[in-house]
């Protein structure tokens, strides 16, 4: 019974319910971690790397952090081979605006043309819905430093920290207890490696499972991102597990 | 036989244009205004077809309108300037383009600046200290190049628009009689005579 509302991506169940679409969300929550927190001076998108072997050529591209534009960079949990897609897109629609208009496009326009895009699959159909969910960290001189999260039905919401993927639900929570607003972006980095270190299945935290990036402000304000090198990413899980220890004493 | 111009102070901008409506060899009106507010902070100045002109004012003012109601944030000067020159340079390119040329002078409120942008009907975009369109340019041109200078004052800046304008009535051989001369800084656009 349950089947004949299953099959398309565009017609409500009696219950009012899109099944695909809840079904793509489904698919996203077993995948790798990724959380975003939003500081005063910046934010920070660290997210789980589900394949990890020693075989694996792992510098060469990044699995699930990208950037976007210039003042936009994103963490993705879902199919990786659909998060391409759209942030071919999302690319190309930020490029779009700044041959426009001659400037950086606002992060929540670009957020916006991109769940523009999702929300047409629960609606005009296709084969089924994109499955990824993205966090989206930007900056523009409207509304500054901007969290974003958006997911396979074409919803968004600006966040001041989020989860999406692999236990998200428990990785919230802890967000919410140890969330300040006054948070600076480096206690923001240990607070994203504590969080992460609970709700990995993994006991110790390894710069190999990790992408870790930034977005902040250089000396002469202009926005800037960094992707943490493996090295870089051990110097603060260093930092992180002698907080840990110091708080144990 | 028009003539629109307009400089840049230290946190304002001002613009002329002239008030003169002609047809053939008639002079129909003395109080046409050639200029439209894009939004709070951005005027634009059009002079060229006659009809054209106010055709595209409108339809770029109508598009600035409609991106800050879509989007919840105003247009800056600049990103209006950019997008203004694009559509005369896609029109330019289409069966019946725009012979339009435009001057768009505004307040940058979020970086506390002001901005003059001269466009003319082939697509091309500078952004400069002062600018001139028209015949009147011909005049203008030099007596601003005299007697501009950076961080001009507002005060300093009418007079100095007085003389252009004097200029224009000893030296350009059409009567333009009347200027409508309108000002942007951070309180919004006025406009102002001498």
């Amino acid at each position: 019974m349950a089947r004949r509302y299953d099959t398309r991506t565009t017609i409500f169940s009696p219950e009012g319910r899109l099944y695909q679409v809840e079904y793509a969300m489904e698919a996203i929550s077993q995948a790798g971690t990724a959380l975003g927190i939003l500081a005063k001076d910046g934010i920070v998108i660290v997210a789980e790397k589900k394949v990890t072997s020693k075989l694996l050529e792992s510098t060469t591209t990044s699995e699930k952090v990208y950037l976007l534009n210039d003042n936009v960079i994103c963490g993705v949990a879902g199919m990786t081979a659909d998060a391409n897609i759209l942030i071919n897109y999302s690319r190309q629609v930020a490029q779009q605006y700044l041959l426009s208009y001659g400037e950086d496009i606002p992060v929540e326009q670009l957020v916006q043309r991109l769940c523009d895009l999702k929300q047409g699959y629960t609606q005009y159909g296709g084969l089924r819905p994109y499955g990824v969910s993205f966090i989206y960290a930007g900056y523009d001189s409207h509304h500054q430093f901007q969290l974003y999260h958006s997911d396979p039905s074409g919803n968004y919401g600006g966040w001041k920290a989020t989860c999406i993927g692999a236990n998200n639900a428990s990785a919230q929570s802890l967000l919410k207890q140890d969330y300040k607003d006054e948070i600076t972006l480096h206690e923001s980095k240990l607070l994203a490696l504590k969080v992460l270190s609970k709700t990995m299945d993994t006991t110790t935290l390894t710069s190999d499972k990790l992408e870790f990036a930034t977005l902040h402000l250089n000396a002469e304000g202009k926005v800037v991102h960094q992707f943490y090198k493996s090295e870089e990413i051990d110097v603060l899980i260093k930092e992180h597990n002698e907080k840990k220890s110091n708080e144990e004493d | 036989m028009e003539c629109l111009f307009g400089l840049v102070g230290k946190d304002f901008a001002i613009t002329v244009s002239d008030a003169t409506s002609i047809q053939s060899i008639v002079v129909m009106k003395h109080t046409e205004d050639k200029s439209r507010n894009l939004n709070k902070h951005i005027i634009m100045l059009y002079a060229g077809e006659p009809g054209d002109t106010v055709n595209f004012a409108e339809y770029i003012q109508r598009n600035v309108r409609f991106y800050e109601i879509k989007n919840g944030i105003e247009l800056s000067p600049q990103a209006a300037a950019k997008f203004t020159r694009r559509q005369v340079a896609e029109s330019l390119r289409s069966r019946q383009p725009y012979s339009v040329n435009l001057l768009i002078a505004g307040y940058d409120v979020k970086t506390e600046a002001s901005q003059l942008y001269w466009i003319d009907y082939l697509g091309s975009l500078i952004e400069i200290p002062f600018a001139a369109h028209g015949y009147g340019a011909y005049y203008v041109t030099s007596v601003l190049d005299r007697y501009y200078y950076p961080q001009i004052s507002l005060d300093e800046a009418k007079v100095l628009i007085k003389k252009c304008i004097d200029e224009l009535k000893t030296r350009f051989f059409i009567n333009l009689s009347n200027f409508k001369i309108k000002v942007s800084n951070k309180d919004g656009i006025q406009e102002i005579v001498l």
